[in-house]
């Protein structure tokens, strides 16, 4: 067999390939004569035959049948042979593979080994790929070796160290009495790989870092080190650019920084020749500001002097103005980590900031953009606004949808003025409308009802923005369900803000119309549209015919939500044309919602005994459910509490009454309840959930001993009280007994009990034991409420009552917010 | 830390790659691919950092050829960029027929690469 190919004419072979499948087909040539060379034991070739395999391997080759040729090269005497053998090794085998413990006995030799090659060979791959079992095996004689004379071996052994510590972490302590001398070594591979090992124990261990603390004096040390890179001359040896060893300052400064971290003492010794550097070095070259920036990351890490501090974030100021874009990014990123520290100091940046918005690196943008948003506060809003959308402008589609959400929350904080939030949020839909999230519709619409007085002006500036326009689909939903609610005060023409344009139902009606009809519009932008035509139906007087007809059509539209609700309005128009315009009525004013926690009061209703209603067909019985859950889409945004939909207050005609309860509004249409709606309650499934939860388990099993109970309401000689229970096994349910007594000499008839709680809680009424509270506090109505708190945030509850009493109807509002802790924790 | 080092050509051969964590060999090429894409993509206005999945990576061209290092955050990405010049300053010095800016028909000796395999080893646990 003719003697195998050397690597270098295995290199310029595949090189001549052109071809993807020229070259795999060369290669498959080659790993078959390796392959035989292999199986013929050949002593001689075999170096040569794993040089080219591993060559193989590296442009992405399967090569393991060459692992126990490895292993066979490297117990060889010869060292070119041990070489490739090792190198190999290093490149083919790891732990996963069960040949590689073969090698420990090679390697303990050669360990020993009295050339100090061989042992740096087998340092090098022991800290390259030794598993825990080889590790614990050797780490003795890596430990005499870190110990020696030889600053070569030396060097090797300490990186050996780190990699056994981090396999191995007990053996830590080991290398502690080896570690006392290494930083008197004069020779620069020594000191760096010394601290790599002391950066190491440092980061794994807090004891160890104690220890360095106090008893090594190590900080001392490590600034004499400093101290004599800095001041000492030219040296060739160790000479980049000018500056003296630049990698072993900065892995220094990186041990100092853990050093000093949270540590007064170290942080204190550090100081000056922190100062030195930072004032020292040259920054010209890359060289220099790599180290300083180092020593800034150190400075703000460690407890340092206010002085100092400025003198980091100034370094970083000057690094933002340098022309080279490598500085700004690194520039940009510390600030970010330091601007919740240090706010003021970076405020005074806050210019060149906003100008690397205009960069045109994408990785400087986003930096910018995030420490802009970082930046925002009361004084600078509208600046910073200003430059924030002119940016969104002109922005990458990556970022728009981030700088659309950081916009809004910004906004929201600090806005000067309602006016300014909505003419910003305008701004922001009109330009990155379809970038903007999903939860920020009904965010923007909450907010818009509740800034009352500029109804007119928004409504107005929405409809004149989806005029040109309606495919961003976010600006369309908005602007549908703010025609929907105001659109009266839109055709009226009553706006002070603004020049009010004159607009006629007809046109509002045919731009809704061609929202419902286009093709771009989501099946979402269409459900907005139909309710809004729909509420227009009240708001508007000469158009009503067309807007039956319209919601008759959609009728047999093939969305089935559209269907859904073109149906259900239609029977509001034909058989419930009485409750319209109650129904339609302006939605209130909603809570504001903060952004940490959860204010929003959703009101649900309890669920009292079902009887049959005479006038309800079969489709409207899902019907005010998927309204109301419609319209607490509007309402809450994401999580739809479930509701359980019933109104006790109402009358016969029970759709309007629910739906109005739900609508929060304390608007009641008076007449005493009757009988309650049933319907909807057997064919809700969504709460089911909420069912399963409460009531697999037994709740009552654990009676919660000693919560005391409270007093919710006492007025007009109405008492309830409250008595609570927890369950063992679903620790995040309450169970909460509600006792109504009268002290009156009258009876309390047709007593209703409502609740409503904070979103994220969910609430289930359950049936009373009676309506009538009977005088002189002869007995009591008992109604249990069952409340799911999953995140265990404190509970508040909003009740309603409402009851006849002495001939009159009476209703009162109240809060809750004596709960015992015991009750929610 | 240095996850791995690469020495890549226009075209997206893989002249040099070494890798200080397991990855699996498929993925190397893919990761490969990916890597010069990005790097590639790049004009000269831009910044040498560029963010890629959870690593950062550190690329610098000389001529037809990318050395591209990819670190993890907690890294100095501008000492990196140093190293990266420093150590092809190393191998000009060291195999002093090479040219740099030729890089494609620069012949590697069997100790060359070996050797170039032992020394970004010690450096890159330097760095580790």
């Amino acid at each position: 067999m003719p003697a195998p190919i050397r690597l270098r004419e295995l290199i310029r072979t595949i090189r001549t390939a052109r071809t993807q499948a020229e070259e795999r087909e060369m290669i498959q040539k080659e790993c078959a004569a390796i392959r035989s060379s292999f199986r013929e034991e050949d002593n001689t070739y075999r170096c040569r035959n794993v040089a080219k395999l591993l060559y193989m391997h590296m442009l992405g080759y399967p090569a393991h049948f060459g692992q126990l040729e490895c292993l066979k090269l490297i117990a060889s005497q010869k060292f070119t042979d041990k070489r490739i053998g090792y190198l190999g090794a290093m490149l083919l085998l790891d732990e996963r593979q069960d040949v590689h413990l073969l090698m420990t006995n090679c390697i303990k030799n050669d360990l020993n080994h009295s050339t100090q090659f061989v042992q740096g060979l087998a340092l090098c791959t022991l800290g390259c790929m030794g598993s825990s079992e080889m590790c614990r095996d050797l780490a003795g004689e890596v430990e005499k070796l870190l110990k020696t004379s030889n600053s070569y071996l030396r060097k090797k052994a300490a990186l050996c160290a780190v990699h056994v510590i981090r396999k191995v972490p007990e053996l830590m302590e080991m290398f502690l009495p080896a570690t006392k001398n290494l930083l008197n070594e004069k020779n620069h591979g020594v000191l760096h790989t010394s601290v790599v090992l002391l950066t190491e124990m440092c980061e794994r261990s807090p004891d160890m870092l104690a220890h360095f603390r106090k008893n090594e004096k190590l900080v001392p040390q490590l600034v004499r080190i400093l101290k004599n890179l800095i001041m000492s001359g030219y040296s060739p040896e160790h000479d980049v650019s000018g500056i003296s060893d630049p990698f072993l300052q900065v892995r220094i400064l990186r041990l100092l920084r853990i050093l000093g971290r949270n540590d007064d003492d170290s942080s204190e010794a550090m100081n000056d020749i922190l100062a030195q550097v930072a004032t020292n070095t040259e920054t010209s070259k890359n060289v220099g500001n790599a180290i300083l920036y180092e020593t800034v990351l150190t400075i703000m890490d460690i407890k340092s002097e206010s002085g100092l501090r400025v003198l980091a974030i100034n370094i970083l100021g000057r690094f933002l103005l340098n022309n080279d874009k490598n500085i700004r990014y690194v520039a940009l990123t510390s600030l970010l980590k330091t601007v919740q520290t240090d706010h003021n100091a970076v405020q005074r940046h806050r210019s060149t900031i906003v100008d690397c918005l205009k960069d045109l690196d994408v990785s400087i943008k986003r930096r910018a953009m995030e420490l802009s948003f970082a930046l925002v506060n009361g004084n600078n809003i509208r600046g910073m606004m200003k430059e924030l959308l002119y940016f969104l402008d002109s922005c990458e589609p990556e970022f728009k949808a981030d700088c659309a959400s950081g916009i809004f929350l910004a906004a929201e904080k600090y806005a000067p003025s309602k006016r300014w939030h909505i003419d910003t949020i305008m701004r922001v839909l009109t330009t990155a409308g379809s970038y903007v999230r999903d939860d920020a519709v009904p965010n923007l619409i909450q907010l818009i009802t509740n800034s009352v007085e500029m109804h007119a002006y928004t409504v107005q500036r929405l409809y004149k923005a989806i005029l040109g326009d309606y495919s961003q689909q976010p600006l369309v939903q908005v602007a549908a369900w703010c025609i929907g609610e105001y659109g009266d005060l839109l055709v009226s023409g009553q706006c002070e803000e603004e020049e009010p344009i004159q607009v006629t139902e007809d046109e509002v009606l045919d731009i809704l119309e061609s929202v419902l009809i286009s093709n771009m519009s989501t099946s979402v932008t269409r459900g907005y549209a139909l309710t809004a035509i729909m509420k227009l139906s009240t708001r508007f007087t000469c158009t009503v015919n067309r807007i039956k007809k319209v919601v008759s059509i959609y009728g047999s539209s093939i969305d089935v939500e559209l269907q859904q609700r073109a149906v259900e309005y239609n029977a509001l128009f034909k058989k419930y044309d009485h409750m319209r315009s109650a129904l339609l009525e302006r939605m209130p004013v909603m809570e504001k919602v903060t952004t940490n926690g959860p204010t929003e009061i959703v009101q649900t209703n309890g669920e009292t005994e079902p009887a049959p209603l005479e006038t309800k067909p079969p489709p409207s019985g899902p019907q005010p459910t998927s309204q109301a859950n419609d319209l607490l889409d509007l309402l809450g945004g994401n999580d739809i509490t479930p509701v359980i939909p019933t109104a006790p207050t109402s009358k016969p005609a029970s759709a309007g009454g629910e739906l109005l309860d739900l609508l929060g509004d304390i608007n009641l249409t008076g007449a005493p309840a009757t009988a309650p709606t049933p319907a909807p309650v057997p064919q809700i499934s969504q709460p089911s959930f909420l069912l399963d939860g409460l009531s697999s388990q037994p709740l009552f099993n654990d009676i919660a001993s000693g919560i005391p109970s409270i007093t919710a309401y006492s007025k007009n000689g109405l008492k309830i009280e409250f008595t609570f229970e927890r369950s063992n096994t679903n620790p995040s349910v309450t169970v909460i007994t509600i006792q109504a007594s009268n002290s009156t000499e009258l009876d309390m008839t047709d007593f209703v009990f409502q609740a409503a709680v904070p979103k994220t809680f969910q609430l289930q009424l359950l049936s009373p034991s009676s309506s009538i509270v009977p005088a002189f506090n002869t007995g009591t109505i008992t109604q249990v409420i069952k409340v799911l708190n999953p995140q265990k945030q404190q509970l508040r509850m909003r009740i309603k009552l409402t009851y006849n009493h002495k001939g009159s109807a009476m209703q009162d509002l109240a809060e809750v917010n004596n709960f015992p802790p015991q009750s929610w924790q | 830390m240095i996850k791995f080092f690469l020495m890549v050509n226009k075209q997206g051969q893989t002249r040099l790659s070494k890798y200080y964590e397991h990855v699996d060999i498929n993925k190397r090429t893919l990761l490969e691919t990916e890597v010069i894409k990005s790097c590639l993509s790049r004009s000269n206005e831009q910044c040498s950092f560029i963010e890629y999945k959870d690593f950062k990576l550190i690329y610098r061209q000389y001529a037809a050829l990318f050395i591209v290092v990819g670190v993890n955050d907690t890294e100095n990405e501008m000492a990196i960029y140093e190293f990266i010049h420093n150590f092809v300053e190393v191998l000009d010095e060291y195999f002093s027929r090479v040219v740099i800016m030729n890089y494609r028909n620069v012949e590697m000796t069997p100790e060359s690469i070996i050797l170039l395999f032992f020394y970004l080893r010690l450096m890159g646990t330097k760095y580790n």
